[in-house]
């Protein structure tokens, strides 16, 4: 089933991408023929089969919670495109 | 241009210095990079000064444990180095200096490699064609008109023209081992966890993998061992003890007991006659050599490039939230914060990368989580399975890497889901986070390298690097070169 236009806008939303009206049209179509594609996956029955989320999920190991030397301020603002008073500078979020 | 182990064996007798070694690497950077664009960033000046280090490091007690000494080796852009831009082929990491460095590459300089610059990638390594780079598309040295395989195309055709005896890749769905067999050089992907991935700019952080590219497997084994490994910054590298290949230099070993599966569903309708012809070969080589080979089957290959397209979209659909114009990266500028997120994204991503975050975010969206993203974590656990059985049988699985040689730049511009088809080969090992090997086993009637790929179980790369080695020894298609026309 073809994605409609108001769809592909809804994910392009949610995504937080600006497309143009021919972007739009070009991934209406090339997403619609992905999907169908993928939607043979629905022809397997899975009802008992349990999910696979990561291949040694449950077993990740994780370090003792100790504080130790972060990256430098300076090292990380350097790369912002605009920062002030060693915070990350953005437009307003609201208007 | 020198093989890895013979630079090793020269510099260690002293008949070559680290700074010779570099500087011939740079002149035929010099020469023939403008035709092929391995490079994004080459440091010819820092390199320098790192081999004049390397040698004199190697008048030292310390020198003599340092089993990359003075080696040159080259890093796919999507790992960090500090002090180097990091783009991941994309302009919205366009000018950032990453101020951290990878652990997998900080393994590599401690043990004494040169690190010459970064490699040409798809952007965020997605892709299997290298054409998906912002910066434009590396070409194959075998033939300029054809791509070089992808994501890592940088890195291989960068071993393949003899840049470098070595380089580091990534492989989410392929992207060492394809393009290891389109450049005819030997690629790995370790197991899922096997190697650290702090540095490694994340695509879908439950497949990606760092991998390496040399000229054989004892190449590229010399690497493996140095850089995997658990790392306390990365929680999914696994606690097993680190692999440290070691593989008979004497050619007379047997791969008696040594049983190899091969799937029928990789030899299917669709593979190009001479890859299969190559492939059957190369696999009764190693039953001459001693190897039990028996049909087995992985009755859900077939499901493996949907699941793929699902999950590592999904993921990458989150990874790349952080791309944003807020902390890293150019800003394209607007009236409020929100405007910043959707033009920085929409005007610095390219097409690909759109298309797959816009993928993935439909496959995780409210109402259709459970029929996409769901779904394919269901089928990713029946192709887990799958190999679970088929390694109760065999120890490894031998198949083509991909059905084709290298396709010309170009010709899948227009149908991603052509381009994805690329991949069938080799996304179940990400899938369930076995281990592949690629090398070559032959060439097509257009002289194009042939690849073979070689699975195994969990951790066990050594059996992959061991057959792959005898192989070598006794075959000598890992050793033909291209003839690079300028």
């Amino acid at each position: 089933m073809p994605l409609t236009l108001q769809e592909v806008e809804h994910i392009a939303k949610l995504a937080r991408l600006e497309l143009t009206e021919e972007e739009k049209a070009r991934y209406r179509e090339q997403l619609s023929a992905i999907l169908d594609y993928v939607a043979q996956l629905q022809r397997l029955d899975t009802s008992s089969i349990p999910p696979t989320a990561s291949i040694f999920s449950g077993d990740s190991h994780l370090r003792p919670d100790e504080p130790r030397p972060a990256l430098p301020r300076e090292a990380l603002l350097k790369n912002a495109p605009e920062h002030e008073q060693g915070q990350f500078k953005i437009p307003p979020v609201f208007e | 241009m020198l093989s890895l182990t013979q630079a090793q064996t020269l510099l260690q007798r002293g008949e070559i210095s680290s700074r010779e070694l570099v500087s011939a690497c740079l002149e035929r950077i010099a020469a023939l990079d403008g035709a092929i664009h391995a490079f994004l960033y080459l440091d010819a000046d820092g390199a320098l000064k790192q081999a004049d280090e390397a040698d004199r490091k190697r008048k030292t007690v310390a020198g003599e444990h340092m089993p990359l000494l003075g080696v040159p080796i080259a890093i796919k852009d999507v790992l960090t180095v500090e002090g180097m831009p990091c783009t991941c082929g994309s302009k919205i990491l366009e000018g950032y200096i990453p101020p951290f460095t990878a652990t997998v590459v900080k393994k590599l300089q401690d043990a004494g490699a040169i690190l010459l610059g970064k490699t040409n990638t798809d952007e965020f390594a997605m892709g299997s064609s290298t054409e998906n780079s912002a910066y434009g598309p590396t070409r194959n040295p075998w033939d300029l008109s054809r791509a070089p395989g992808g994501s890592s195309g940088g890195s291989a055709a960068a071993v393949a023209a003899g840049f470098v005896p070595a380089a580091l890749g990534t492989d989410t769905g392929g992207s060492v081992r394809q393009p290891a067999s389109f450049c005819g050089v030997t690629g790995l992907k370790p197991t899922y966890g096997r190697a650290s991935r702090y540095g490694l700019v994340a695509y879908g952080s439950s497949l990606d993998v760092v991998g390496v590219f040399a000229h054989s497997a004892a190449d590229a084994a010399v690497v493996f061992s140095v850089y995997n490994g658990r790392d306390p910054l990365d929680a999914t590298t696994q606690d097993v003890p680190d692999a440290n290949i070691v593989l008979e230099t004497e050619a007379s070993a047997s791969l008696e007991g040594i049983r190899i599966g091969v799937p029928k569903e990789y030899f299917i309708a669709g593979v190009q006659s001479e890859v299969e012809e190559a492939v059957r070969a190369a696999i009764q080589k190693m039953a001459e050599l001693g190897a039990d080979v028996r049909e087995v089957s992985l009755p859900h290959t077939e499901y493996a490039l949907p699941v793929y397209y699902l999950i590592a979209t999904a993921e990458a659909s989150a990874n790349l939230a952080r791309f944003d114009g807020v902390r890293y990266g150019p800003r394209v500028s607007g009236e409020t914060m929100w405007d910043v997120f959707y033009k920085t994204r929409g005007e610095k991503f390219g097409d690909e990368v759109r298309r797959r975050i816009m993928l993935g975010t439909y496959a995780l969206s409210a109402g259709y989580y459970d029929a996409f993203y769901g779904q394919a974590q269901k089928v990713r656990t029946l192709i887990r399975r799958d190999f679970e059985q088929v390694f109760e049988q065999v120890d490894v699985v031998a198949c083509p890497v991909a059905p084709t040689t290298a396709f010309p730049l170009g010709a899948h511009r227009n149908d991603p889901l052509a381009m994805y088809l690329e991949d069938i080969f080799t996304l179940p090992a990400n899938l369930a986070g076995v281990p592949g090997l690629a090398f070559p086993v032959g060439f097509d009637a257009a002289g194009l390298p042939i690849g073979m790929q070689l699975m195994g179980r969990h951790f066990d790369e050594a059996t992959l690097f061991r057959l792959a080695h005898r192989y070598q020894q006794a075959t000598e298609w890992h050793l033909a070169k291209p003839t690079i026309d300028n």
